[in-house]
């Protein structure tokens, strides 16, 4: 019974399918609300016909070899997509784990005969379906990983947003810490819409952000000077009083720069900039 | 050898640098400008990097040095047309160009110019960004 293994899964392949995605049905994890029935037949047949045709009796003690290699690719594939759709790693665990348990009941119908034979196969895939495990989780948590840092991405590219508030006239408010990458993509955004729309003066609004420090008035400064190398000019309005405070105390030096208390006011020196005058347009019916 | 232009605009000077300044050509147009400054009696040099795409911290300080060599010969610099990516590379080098005026395009640069030239007397203005 030596090629044993590859035959038992070959000869075995429909049942085990049959048995696995019994096991899968009838488990109080199914999720059909997240996929169907048909979708996770398919891809549990897909990892079978992977799993016959791959192991074999040499190679099922050598789990790093990389014959084993496509189907770790499937695996991760599986678990990734998984990740990304909302199954708790315990549901992703227990449908690799479920296919341990049809494998060993379809054995144990095999090699009723063979109690030792029986014990030593089963040892074998025992420790193939616990790398798989493994594999999957790693992958799982990779993948929660990714969405978790592309979510990260996608609040700091929301919470910066470059609103062009007149002709010529950019407003960025900026809500939240400022720090290095901060900076940066508040500086590449800005530039970039100076660039498009051709303004010529930028407003920085801090009255969202919590704090600050030398750092962060150091962070200011750079964006200020860049849209002044660009050619516009950048206004830094919405201080609080307490940031004035620490501003001055930190002996931070922003003479250079124009700052403005409220973005009510930065507005108006823009207009004033621009010699733009904003009017009250006289009643019609004003008098009779 | 590559030479970069020089064009006469009335009292002005129109640079227009279209290629990628290496250091030798950076100093050939640092050379160039100021006597062509001192020939001309130009009053304003504008100068278009808006097709350069990498600057180091040479030619930063080469467009420093022009401006304040121009200044000594009594003639504004305008910087213009810098690309977002140089500003953030030469605020990161610590270039800061201060002391050289900056403007979107070649139009605004020059009107930059104009007011400062048409205006030396009425210097209340609406330029702001004069830092005196």
């Amino acid at each position: 019974m030596t090629s044993s293994i590859a035959q038992f899964l070959k000869k075995n392949k429909a049942r085990l399918l049959d048995t696995w995605t019994q096991k899968q049905l009838a488990s109080d994890t199914l999720r059909d609300d997240l996929m169907t029935n048909d979708e996770l037949r398919l891809q549990s047949d897909e990892l079978v016909n992977l799993l016959v045709k791959t192991v074999n009796d040499d190679n099922i003690n050598q789990i790093e070899s990389s014959s084993f290699d496509e189907l770790f690719e499937l695996l991760s594939g599986i678990s990734m997509s998984r990740a990304r759709q909302g199954f708790s790693p315990r549901e992703t665990g227990l449908y690799i784990f479920s296919l341990k348990e049809a494998i060993f009941e379809l054995l144990q119908q095999e090699l009723s005969s063979d109690p030792v034979l029986l014990f030593q196969t089963v040892l074998k895939f025992n420790r193939l379906l616990d790398s798989f495990g493994v594999v999957t989780f790693e992958t799982f948590i990779k993948g929660r990983e990714e969405v978790i840092f592309r979510q990260t991405e996608e609040i700091s590219d929301i919470s910066t947003p470059v609103i062009q508030v007149w002709d010529g006239i950019l407003a960025l408010p900026i809500i939240g810490t400022l720090d290095s990458a901060r900076t940066q993509v508040v500086m590449e955004s800005l530039l970039q819409k100076i660039v498009d729309t051709g303004s010529s003066i930028a407003i920085l609004d801090i009255s969202g952000v919590p704090a600050v420090d030398s750092l962060v008035a150091q962070h200011l400064i750079k964006t200020v000077s860049a849209t002044r190398l660009m050619g516009a000019d950048c206004i830094i309005s919405g201080i609080r009083p307490e940031i004035a405070q620490t501003v001055v105390h930190l002996g931070i030096d922003l003479s250079n720069i124009i700052t403005k208390a409220s973005l009510a006011s930065a507005l108006k020196h823009a207009f004033s900039m621009n010699k733009l005058t904003v009017k009250r347009v006289e009643s019609e019916k004003k008098v009779l | 050898m590559d030479k970069i232009p020089i064009l006469r605009m009335g009292p002005f000077l129109l640079v227009t640098i279209q290629v990628d300044l290496y250091d030798r050509l950076a100093l050939n147009l640092e050379t160039d400008l100021v006597n062509m400054v001192h020939k001309t009696g130009a009053r304003g040099v504008l100068i278009d990097i808006s097709a350069v795409s990498i600057v180091d911290s040479f030619m930063g300080r080469i467009l420093g040095n022009i401006a304040s060599m121009t200044r000594v010969l009594d003639a504004e610099t305008v910087v213009v047309g810098m690309q977002p990516a140089v500003a953030i590379t030469l605020i990161e080098l610590g270039l800061s160009l201060s002391g050289v005026y900056t403007a979107l395009d070649v139009e605004r640069g020059m009107a930059l110019l104009q007011t400062k030239l048409g205006s030396d007397d009425e210097l209340i203005d609406d330029d702001a960004d004069n830092p005196e």
